[in-house]
């Protein structure tokens, strides 16, 4: 294209985004005295802005459109960090002492988004499974989340039981719950799929806010006992240590999810999770129970989520059923995609991207959300495979000779 | 030599639709069998039954697998009857496009192999060696069929002739002892097909699997087969050796269409 060009369709682009952002940033309407002003000054420096930016974005895209072949030099990067093991080894050694002290540099509130954070890389990863490995579209994930949830703050509301006890049992109700919902949508795939599961969330939800008898309906249940530490309870009085705490408890579950994701990956059972993802009708003529696969992937990703339900209920000591609407459901999803389908670094990459992001953006007020909003469309638009795609294990056989 | 696919009266109506009318079939070990028909004589659905995609409205589906008794398949789920011992390949290729050439025949293992998720999370060393027996003998499989250097590629790279070839290895590391090929020589190239015929010869003769395939290329099949069934409209119109088919009155109306002048 010449310059001309670029410039011309620079200038509609610029003409475009001052109509687009004409009500929000031109139109100021003062409700005290019911004047209305016209901010012509802001609509010229938007025009001025896009058109400069589209103009330099086409130049440099110009320029880099003739090697288009070779792999970018990001994903250079990234192979050679993922290639070289004194590369990795040593980042992976940063990563992990920046991890462990983190509590200690910086502020109590910052560990609690952190906390949050690897929360949702969790979640993510439980989701992963479902959803980047065998493929079966789940919206309505957060039904297992608040089922895990439930599960402790009932149960120590009642009985008294305490975090490690209900840790495993809430998984284990989460897991019951993923066969529950994955008996009935065996037969499904894709779009029915996702609309059933959309529906099972809503229906656990609901159930939660209306049942007041049984889940306290809106108001929650409050006054959840926090985790105990080696069987010492820790005080109110000593939140900060109680917030340190749960950073490391988390962090510890991220680590074993990690290690546990990556060995079934690359097992029998993840290989026929993937198959059926590809093809569900060779997958089973190549001898894979369908049922079997799919009932394990749901019960699996449950298990996470209710994993992290029970976190949930100890580090926030109150819960209620806002806390798990479709939103969360979308914000888990968004996190696979954008990180990467399948890939671990991926889904990391991107909890902390989607959770971090509006915590941090909280400098910009009002403009948040449209901030968040346009971070991931520029994500999608520029890397649709995600942050860091999925890697396939590649085989070796040089010198060994095979045995069969 | 004994019979190990009995196929009696099946029969397959989809609503109003009768795509299978008692169809007769049988084939004995180590035969290739060829079965064919015009475009929509139900030669597939013939398959779909068999595998167990379909459940036929009725007739018996019997198979007898080596040094085992007779089990009736009817209705049976697909990966049962592959665990029997019948592996299929698709009409249009069915591999799983997103794995590595490498990892489509390891999913051909699954139903030969056991280790579950725990033993995926301890990996000890009974899932360490079954994990190193299926990456071998794949990478046996692959090598036999000529694929080895393209190990780490995906499948959906390969160029079509390789990819027809794969479909068949990943059918093969299943241990069957028939092998169901549906349309394998569809688009391959004339070299393509002459390889596709020495490989079906291999599997035969040092695999000894017996073959049951559709196809529309008349020169392979009367080079191939030892028997031919000839399908329309359902229905079994003729069978018998090559040298028969090829002369059979019936067969030849069926495929030209009947003369109005006669």
């Amino acid at each position: 294209m010449t310059p001309l060009k670029h410039i011309l369709r620079s200038i509609m682009i610029s003409i475009w985004f001052m109509f687009l952002t004409f009500p929000l940033m031109v139109v100021y309407i003062n409700p005290l005295n019911y004047t209305v002003t016209w901010r012509w000054k802001n609509m010229i420096m938007v025009g001025i802005g896009t058109f400069f930016a589209s103009f330099f974005w086409r130049r440099f895209q110009n320029r880099t459109v003739g090697n288009n072949d070779k792999p970018s030099l990001g994903q250079k990067t990234l192979n050679h960090i993922y290639t070289s093991p004194e590369i990795s080894r040593m980042l992976l050694g940063v990563l992990i002492l920046f991890t462990l002290s983190f509590p200690f540099i910086f502020s109590t509130y910052q560990t609690n988004v952190f906390t949050t954070a690897l929360m949702y890389v969790v979640l993510g990863l439980g989701l992963n499974i479902v959803v980047g490995l065998a493929g079966l579209l789940d919206l309505g994930y957060v039904a297992f989340y608040a089922v895990g949830a439930y599960s402790y703050a009932l149960l120590n509301h009642h009985f008294g039981v305490g975090f490690w006890v209900a840790l495993p049992l809430g998984a284990l109700v989460a897991a019951f719950f993923g066969i529950l919902l994955g008996i009935p949508v065996l037969r499904l795939r894709g779009d029915y799929l996702a609309i059933v599961t959309l529906g099972f969330g809503e229906i656990i939800r609901l159930i939660l806010e209306n049942w007041d008898k049984v889940f306290f309906g809106p108001s929650g249940i409050s006054n959840i006992s926090r985790p105990a530490f080696f069987g010492v309870e820790l005080v109110e009085k000593s939140i900060p240590h109680a917030i340190k705490y749960m950073y490391y408890l988390v962090l510890l579950l991220v680590l074993f999810t990690i290690f546990f994701v990556n060995r079934l990956k690359n097992s029998r059972i993840g290989r026929a999770w993937i198959a059926l993802r590809e093809d569900e009708i060779a997958c089973q003529a190549m001898g894979i129970n369908k049922m079997r696969t799919k009932l394990t992937a749901f019960a699996l990703g449950a298990t996470w989520a209710g994993m992290v339900g029970v976190i949930f209920a100890a580090k926030t000591t109150f819960i209620n059923p806002a806390s798990f609407t479709f939103m969360e459901s979308a914000i888990i999803l968004s996190i696979v995609v954008l990180g990467g389908m399948g890939s671990i670094p991926g889904v990391i990459l991107g909890a902390f991207f989607l959770v971090l992001l509006p915590e941090y953006f909280r400098t910009l007020g009002d403009y948040r959300m449209l901030a968040f909003g346009a971070s991931m469309v520029i994500m999608m638009v520029f890397r649709p495979q995600g942050l860091i795609s999925h890697i396939r294990t590649k085989y070796n056989f040089n010198a060994k000779e095979p045995l069969a | 030599m004994n019979v190990i696919l009995d196929v009696k009266n099946l029969t397959m109506d989809f609503g109003g639709v009768r795509a299978l009318n008692r169809l007769d079939l049988d084939i004995r070990a180590g035969e290739i069998v060829a079965l064919i028909g015009p475009n929509g004589a139900g030669k597939t659905t013939f398959f779909n039954c068999i595998t167990g995609i379909y459940n036929p409205t009725g007739g018996d589906i019997l198979v007898t697998p080596p040094q085992k008794k007779t089990v009736r398949v009817n209705g049976v789920k697909p990966h049962i009857v592959t665990r029997m011992g019948l592996a299929r390949t698709f009409q249009n290729i069915r591999l799983f496009q997103n794995m590595t050439v490498l990892e489509n025949i390891m999913i051909g293992r699954h139903c030969r192999t056991q280790s579950e998720i725990l033993g995926a999370l301890i990996r000890g060393p009974k899932t360490r060696a079954e994990e190193e027996h299926i990456v071998h003998y794949s990478y046996a499989l692959l090598k036999k069929i000529g694929l080895e250097r393209q190990v780490n590629e995906f499948a959906k790279n390969l160029p079509y002739g390789d990819q027809r070839r794969l479909e068949i290895a990943r059918a093969m590391a299943t241990d069957p002892f028939l092998l169901l090929l549906d349309e394998p020589a569809a688009g391959l190239n004339p070299q393509e097909t002459t390889d596709l015929v020495d490989l079906i010869h291999k599997i035969r003769t040092e695999d000894k699997i017996s073959i049951l395939l559709i196809e529309h290329d008349m020169k392979l099949v009367m080079t191939l087969s030892d028997r031919i069934f000839v399908m329309d409209y359902g229905k079994k119109i003729a069978q018998g050796t090559p040298g028969e088919i090829r002369n059979n009155p019936v067969v030849i109306k069926a495929y030209l269409g009947e003369d109005s002048d006669a």
